[in-house]
């Protein structure tokens, strides 16, 4: 909507804001160091927001806990929405001045009574309205999201519908106002700004436009194919037709991370070859006709990453890595020279200085720069730019710099997988504070809070399913049937039933899990799917 | 807060006793019932709100502690999920006083003071015959305490009783026994009825009692302390009529016109405390009365707390009115259960009458008392340590500045004044502040409290005008109490410092004890004759030093450690090296632990000890022993 994808504010704002709602996100175990920034504000006296279906840790510290179904995020937001219009608490001078299309988005919202959002998302009314009137009224406000919010079938109108209400009450371009999608590693941010994006070419430069193409084909004396690829789900989507017959994984785990394994493994043995980039032999690797083996990315390398808050900042290398295993670009160059194309001798810096001649948001900031700060933050246009600390001023400039933004109505549309008799409970997905996602980097290492896999009930359908704490049951969905002992927890409620997908070895979570993806972004409804709990031997 | 609170559940009991002061728990994540009707999808008790709950944390560990005499694991376990405190934190806290135990204890407890006025009046004997009789006892403990502030009463005990209602029916858990034998304790232990309950009790920590030059201690014996009326009859509220008629800035300039000093140890300008306060920013400032008198030999504010706690609470309001605060609190040692019950019924009284609470006689001003109890912890006699205590954290100090006239209670712009110079509060407006400075000398104006006790005939509090000396004070508490001859006195305390008969003429001011080296600190004046073997004081002093450094600066922690162990080893003569030798390095100790802690018991621990040596010289330390 904005054009480029980043988080609009800097980690230091969120210290500084009155009002955060923490949409779908439990950073305090998945984003502990962006945590600490929240808790900095929660300190400093900002009211905290935490919309989620479970009262995770993260919502333990929130002054307000919304507990909503699964996949009803746009009936809260739209609801959001309409209260602030119905009291009167929208910026019409921001919306006159900066956007587009609000008489409409106006009319979409207008069925999303309070009433309505309490039927169906199971969230009191009167809890919506006042997070609708705490963020319409706060001087600064910020909603942050992650996975609750993404790895959904309709992620992109769940992360639209959070746009609207920052564009409804002028909750951007401003300093301790805006949008943060909270990124999953140190360089998630990074990597998609150095185009590893379907559709997009370094510095989020279009590859359908032209004047872009033209400018990276000039540089490379190459020529850059002219449509966009395919994203991950298209990919497996591609292997499934035929089309997609080699695989070249670097850093990915997908026989693991992707939903529905059962699928996910037969399209990559179907595959004619696959050749699998990583730090250690992953199970993905082992499906792998070669293994390339890379040095690790925070010690044994040499370059940048760029974090949630678009600071580029350098890595670097404080050992070689073990014998046998190259550094990433090494390889890549090394691959380069093999069919054909001798780059030279790899050299980040080189690389970089390249990337700040075809990305002007990066043009600013060169090694000496990011030597002697703390980073710098991208857009950076020229080496005496100071690095912009948020996004989007541009939008409170008078007269308006650049085009209006547009407000995008977005409807409810309830996870692909109802609820049935036969499988009456809803399966959510996600991480704990111990381990990151399949574990490749982190089961290495042993944890005083790691408990292992466990299905995740409340206490009152444990008792109702006649389990105890720690038994071992079969979960059953429409794609398989795995075993985890069950852990009650207060953080629940009846029907919500909680995994994570760390401990893949043991316990197969995404054999569970549905494949249904977004049309625009491909995230997999990792959120959302309908199991039934039996004892074993029953 | 995500807080792990892992062990026993509470018990029934257990619960009760936390739920009679924070009420019943509104939530399942605070201990409650689970009811998802109204909680399974909002949080009824979260974020900011669940965490300003802390500063109940000291008095739910009281609830528990006089229930049981102790806290188990269940209570506390529950009392963490009640405040959301993290256990770790709530367990650093409970284990940093004195009064509260982790361990079971029997229900009824004997401190024994141990400090200096009883020591030299037996405490030692009858502190061993005691832990002799209770030997093994499922019902009796007996505990060795620091200054009990009963020192007109020496060898003096506190009883403590925990139970389900106090059985000797008086609305708290124990009392005091003044002039303690095993017999009396028994008696006391017995019947549920102790010394400070006698109607001679007050007659005798005031042996001027009845004078008419008296103002502070004017009304003690003579005002029913939980009478309004009374107490207006007798004068009462004079002050605050006066200050309300007058208004904020008169009031102030009258305190400051005053000269008061501040009667806690410090002798800072009341008056420019207040104004600071009263031009701070912001809506919420609070008044906090220090009466957390626990400087071994004071006992003064607990004579007012006891005998006239409405003059204190008088003075109270005046400082809220001339400041702008609408809460109060009244931070009593736990050791003071009587001045406990006499200002808890004193403020109930004031509140009935209509003169403290919400729109206070239809002027639109509202304002409330509240009295929170310390636990066993001299440290929180130091201001920004009682902050952090009534807060519910650790008492440590905090560095300063800011000041707490900027930065105090809750973080907001805070009065702090003890409790005998609130008392000088209604006279100073009755008088008017030019009449009061009057009286006394140079930069010590009014009237003082002293805290007379060793071996004096009639030890006590006596209130004088400034001015008066040494040797004439001593005097009027009937001179020294057997045929030997005065070695020395202890001024100020164990924070303050020993002067020799040569000094008996030293007017007893501000500025008349700092020209001698001394300090008038609270105003304790303890005598000791030849037949006192101060090696033995001095023994107790550093001990009591050890004991009571928060730890939070290394150069304390460690220094009154060491402090005690030269002192230890000079007094079996086992130097290491020559005595000279290690006479020499509890200076340097005595220099680091003053240079680099941040509080006035970094400060002050090695005072006494270092006016000792330079007065009697090394030998003092080894005393009658040689």
């Amino acid at each position: 909507m904005f054009g480029a994808g980043g988080g609009t504010n800097s980690y230091g704002e969120v210290e500084k804001t009155d009002v955060i709602l923490l949409w779908g996100s439990n950073a305090r175990e998945t984003h502990p160091i962006f945590f600490h920034h929240v808790l900095k504000g929660v300190h400093n006296g900002a009211r905290l927001f935490a919309i989620d279906p479970r009262r995770t840790s993260s919502a333990r510290w929130a002054d307000s806990w919304l507990g909503l179904d699964v996949g009803t995020d746009i009936v809260v937001s739209n609801a959001v929405a309409r209260e602030i219009i119905a009291a009167g608490l929208h910026d019409r001078d921001f919306i006159a001045h900066a956007t587009t299309g609000f008489r409409e988005f106006a009319e979409s919202v207008e069925s999303f009574t309070l009433e309505y959002a309490e039927r169906e998302s199971g969230v009191p009314a009167q809890a919506i309205r006042e997070m609708a009137h705490a963020y319409a009224t706060a001087k600064r406000a910020i909603i942050c999201w992650t996975l609750g919010i993404t790895e959904h079938h309709n992620a992109v109108d769940n992360v639209t519908s959070l746009i609207n209400l920052a564009l409804l009450t002028g909750h951007v371009g401003k300093y301790g106002s805006g949008l943060n999608p909270l990124r999953g590693q140190n360089n998630v941010q990074g990597g998609g700004d150095m185009g590893a994006l379907p559709d997009r070419l370094p510095g989020f430069q279009h590859v359908e436009v032209d004047a872009f193409r033209e400018k990276f084909n000039r540089k490379w004396n190459a020529t850059v194919p002219p449509k966009r690829g395919w994203n991950l789900t298209g990919m497996f989507h591609a292997m499934e037709t035929g089309e997609l017959k080699t695989l070249y994984v670097i850093g990915e785990n997908p026989l693991q991370s992707e939903a529905d394994r059962n699928r996910t493994e037969s399209l990559l043995k179907s595959l004619d070859f696959l050749v699998v980039q990583d730090i250690y032999l992953t199970p993905t690797g082992e499906l792998a006709d070669v293994v390339l083996p890379a040095g690790a990315g925070w010690c044994e390398s040499e370059g940048t990453v760029t974090n949630s808050e678009r600071r580029v900042q350098r890595v670097r290398k404080a050992k070689e890595p073990p014998a046998g295993a190259l550094d990433d670009i090494e390889i890549l160059f090394e691959l380069a020279k093999r069919l054909g194309h001798d780059w030279g001798k790899p050299c980040s810096k080189d690389i970089w200085d390249e990337l700040r001649s075809l990305s002007p948001v990066h043009s600013g900031i060169t090694y000496e720069r990011l030597d002697t700060g703390h980073g710098l933050q991208w857009p950076c246009w020229d080496e005496a730019h100071p690095g912009e600390m948020y996004l989007h001023s541009r939008l409170w400039e008078k007269p308006l710099n650049g085009p209006p933004v547009s407000f995008t109505p977005v409807a409810h549309d309830p996870p692909v997988e109802p609820l049935t008799p036969e499988f009456p409970l809803r399966l959510t997905t996600g991480r704990r504070l111990d381990d990151y996602n399949t574990g490749v980097q982190t089961s290495g290492f042993s944890s005083p809070l790691r408990r292992g896999e466990t299905l995740d009930l409340c206490p009152e359908d444990a008792r109702s399913l006649g389990v105890r704490d720690g038994e071992i049951v079969r979960v059953i969905s429409r794609r398989g049937a795995i075993e985890a002992p069950v852990r009650a927890t207060q953080s629940l409620r009846p029907g919500l039933a909680f995994m994570t997908f760390h401990f893949q070895d043991k316990v197969n979570t995404n054999i569970l899990t549905i494949d249904e993806t977004d049309p625009k972004a491909g995230t997999a409804e990792f959120k959302a799917c309908a199991i039934r709990v039996e004892r074993l031997g029953s | 807060m995500d807080i792990k609170v892992t062990g026993p559940e509470p018990t029934e009991a257990e619960k009760k006793a936390v739920d009679a002061v924070l009420g019943s728990a509104e939530s399942a994540w605070a201990g409650g019932k689970r009811d998802l009707e109204r909680e399974g999808r909002i949080s009824l008790l979260g974020g900011n709100r669940a965490r300003s709950m802390r500063d109940q944390l000291l008095p739910a560990f009281h609830a528990v502690q006089e229930r049981f005499g102790w806290i188990p694991p269940g209570a506390f376990n529950y009392i963490c999920k009640r405040l959301t405190v993290p256990p770790a934190e709530a367990y650093g806290v409970a284990t940093f006083f004195h009064l509260f135990s982790m361990e079971h204890r029997p229900p009824t407890e004997v401190h024994v003071c141990e400090d200096i006025a009883c020591r030299i009046k037996g405490s030692g004997a009858l502190c061993e015959n005691l832990e002799k009789k209770y030997e093994g006892s499922q019902s009796v403990g007996v505990r060795k305490s620091p200054c009990l502030g009963l020192c007109e009463s020496a060898p003096a005990a506190l009883i403590l009783r925990s139970g389900e209602s106090d059985p000797s029916g008086n609305g708290f858990g124990g009392g005091a026994i003044g002039e303690a034998t095993p017999e009396k304790i028994q008696a006391s232990l017995d019947s549920g009825k102790y010394s400070d309950q006698n109607w001679e009790w007050l007659t005798h920590a005031v042996p001027q009692m009845g004078e008419s030059q008296l103002r502070l201690l004017s009304r003690i014996g003579s005002v029913d302390p939980a009478s309004v009326e009374d107490y207006h009859i007798q004068g009462g509220f004079e002050g605050l009529a006066k200050a309300f008629a007058i208004g904020p800035a008169a009031t102030i300039a009258e305190v400051i016109a005053s000269g008061l000093m501040g009667r806690g140890g410090a002798a800072f300008p009341t008056g420019k405390k207040w104004e600071a306060v009263a031009q701070a920013k912001g809506d919420t400032k609070y008044v906090v009365c220090n009466a957390d008198e626990s400087e071994p030999g004071t006992f003064k504010d607990r004579v007012i707390m006891e005998g006239d706690p409405l003059s204190l609470i008088e003075g109270i309001l005046i400082a809220a009115l001339a400041t702008g605060a609408k809460k109060g609190f009244i931070y009593i040692r736990g050791e003071y259960p009587l001045a406990i019950a006499r200002v808890r019924s004193a403020i109930d009284a004031v509140r009935a009458a209509g003169i403290i609470g919400e729109n206070i006689q239809g002027t639109g001003l509202s304002f409330d008392i509240e009295i929170r109890k310390g636990a066993g912890a001299y440290i929180c006699g130091e201001e920004t340590a009682l902050f952090n205590s009534i807060e519910g954290k650790r008492g440590e100090p905090r560095n300063k500045p800011p000041f707490p006239v900027h930065v105090g209670l809750f973080n907001k712009p805070t009065v702090i004044n003890n409790v005998e110079t609130l008392a000088n509060i209604p006279w100073i407006l009755r008088m008017g502040g030019a009449a009061y400075s009057a009286i006394g000398t140079g930069n010590s104006k009014g009237q003082k409290l002293f805290c007379v006790s060793g071996h004096v005939k009639k030890p006590g509090v006596y209130e004088t005008p400034f001015g008066i000396t040494l040797r004439e004070l001593i005097t009027l508490a009937g001179g020294t109490s057997g045929s030997a001859p005065i070695k020395a006195v202890l001024l100020g305390g164990a924070a303050g410092a020993f002067v020799g008969p040569e000094h008996l003429d030293v007017p007893l001011t501000f500025e008349g004890t700092r020209a001698i080296g001394a300090t008038l600190g609270s105003g304790v004046v303890m005598v000791f004759d030849q037949t006192t073997d101060l090696g033995d004081i001095l023994v107790r002093i550093a001990a009591f030093f050890r004991d009571e450094s928060c730890g939070q600066c290394v150069p304390c922690r460690v220094g009154a450690i060491r402090q005690e162990e030269l002192i230890a080893r000079l007094r079996r003569g086992e130097p290491n090296g020559s005595a000279a030798d290690e006479v020499a390095l509890l200076g340097e100790i005595a220099q680091v632990m003053r240079d680099a802690s941040i509080c006035g018991l970094g400060h002050t621990a090695s005072g006494a000890i270092q006016s000792a040596l330079r007065l009697f010289g090394n030998d003092v330390v080894v005393g009658a022993r040689s």
